[in-house]
């Protein structure tokens, strides 16, 4: 009797561990940070790509405006991708996109801003990455929502495809 | 002659405590480095790995020990951009608790057996 139920309790276990390591098998091991849920907008300063003047944060996010933070650079072929999306969202007037100009060299970025278009209402300079970490931010392209509370609300990895194009609209609409 | 052999006396142990005093920097620097993961290269700290995250990432690891930031609080604020994966060492809380209780509550049940088993031996 005894012997008996140490098989039983020794068959779930194994039975237990073989559940854990199946459903482990399926899930996918590369780490994404979470892209929903508020988090707060970093507090910093960054240059101006035009005028290179240094612009304190709080005067670029102000309360009761949407905002889309882009992260690009000229080097990264998906951004060249996502542009024209970039450009028709430039057009809605209820948001400003504001443009991370990521790890580039000031001439590439200009050159491909005056071959594909302007769809920032203001680009930033974040010549050594900090600055796409302060945002949590780990590649190019990526893009943030920040919402009427002046935070961080949504935030797509990868490039803005026509999905996260319409989900965007839904958002700020 | 003295004059100059104080002087070079001072300026020697000067070089030296800074050499020293940058030592313990870059060991606490790349202690903390080495807890990190690189998101870019997973399975690889930020001190080993070359990526552009992982350089900016030891940016402003630098940038806080400057700043006389303490250890927690650099692990910290990166939890908060990235979430707990992005550090080594998780922290003692509610969804860690069978990570780190887990062993401890095996080494008691193996304990257990063992001593069972061997008491039964010896009667």
């Amino acid at each position: 009797m005894k012997n008996k139920l140490s098989l039983i309790i020794l068959f779930i276990f194994l039975i237990f561990c073989f559940i854990i390591f199946y459903k482990g098998l399926n899930n996918s091991n590369i780490y994404t940070p979470k892209t929903s849920g508020e988090k707060n907008i970093p507090i910093f300063k960054a240059k101006d790509f035009n005028s290179n003047i240094l612009i304190d944060s709080e005067k670029i996010f102000k309360k009761n405006d949407y905002y889309i933070v882009n992260i690009w650079a000229s080097w990264c072929v998906p951004c060249r991708n996502e542009h024209p999306l970039l450009m028709e969202l430039s057009k809605i007037k209820s948001v400003k996109l504001i443009g991370l100009n990521y790890k580039d060299n000031s001439n590439n970025a200009k050159n491909f801003i005056s071959e594909l278009g302007n769809p920032y209402s203001q680009i930033l300079i974040d010549k050594d990455g900090i600055l796409a970490v302060e945002f949590g931010a780990y590649g190019v392209p990526e893009t943030f929502i920040i919402g009427k509370n002046k935070k961080i609300i949504k935030k797509f990895l990868g490039p803005i495809n026509q999905k996260i194009f319409d989900e965007i609209k839904l958002i700020i609409k | 002659m003295n004059i100059l052999k104080v002087f070079l006396i001072m300026f020697l142990s000067i070089v030296f405590f800074e050499l020293k005093a940058d030592e313990k920097n870059d060991e606490f620097k790349n202690k903390i480095l080495k807890n990190i993961r690189c998101l870019i290269c997973q399975g690889q700290s930020v001190y080993d790995s070359e990526s552009d995250f992982a350089s900016s990432i030891k940016l402003i690891v630098d940038q806080k020990i400057d700043e006389e930031v303490s250890e927690e609080k650099i692990y910290e604020f990166l939890r908060e951009k990235y979430g707990d994966w992005i550090i080594y060492d998780p922290k003692l809380k509610k969804n860690t608790y069978i990570l780190w209780l887990l062993p401890i509550l095996l080494f008691f049940l193996g304990g257990a057996i063992l001593y069972k088993k061997i008491s039964i031996i010896n009667k």
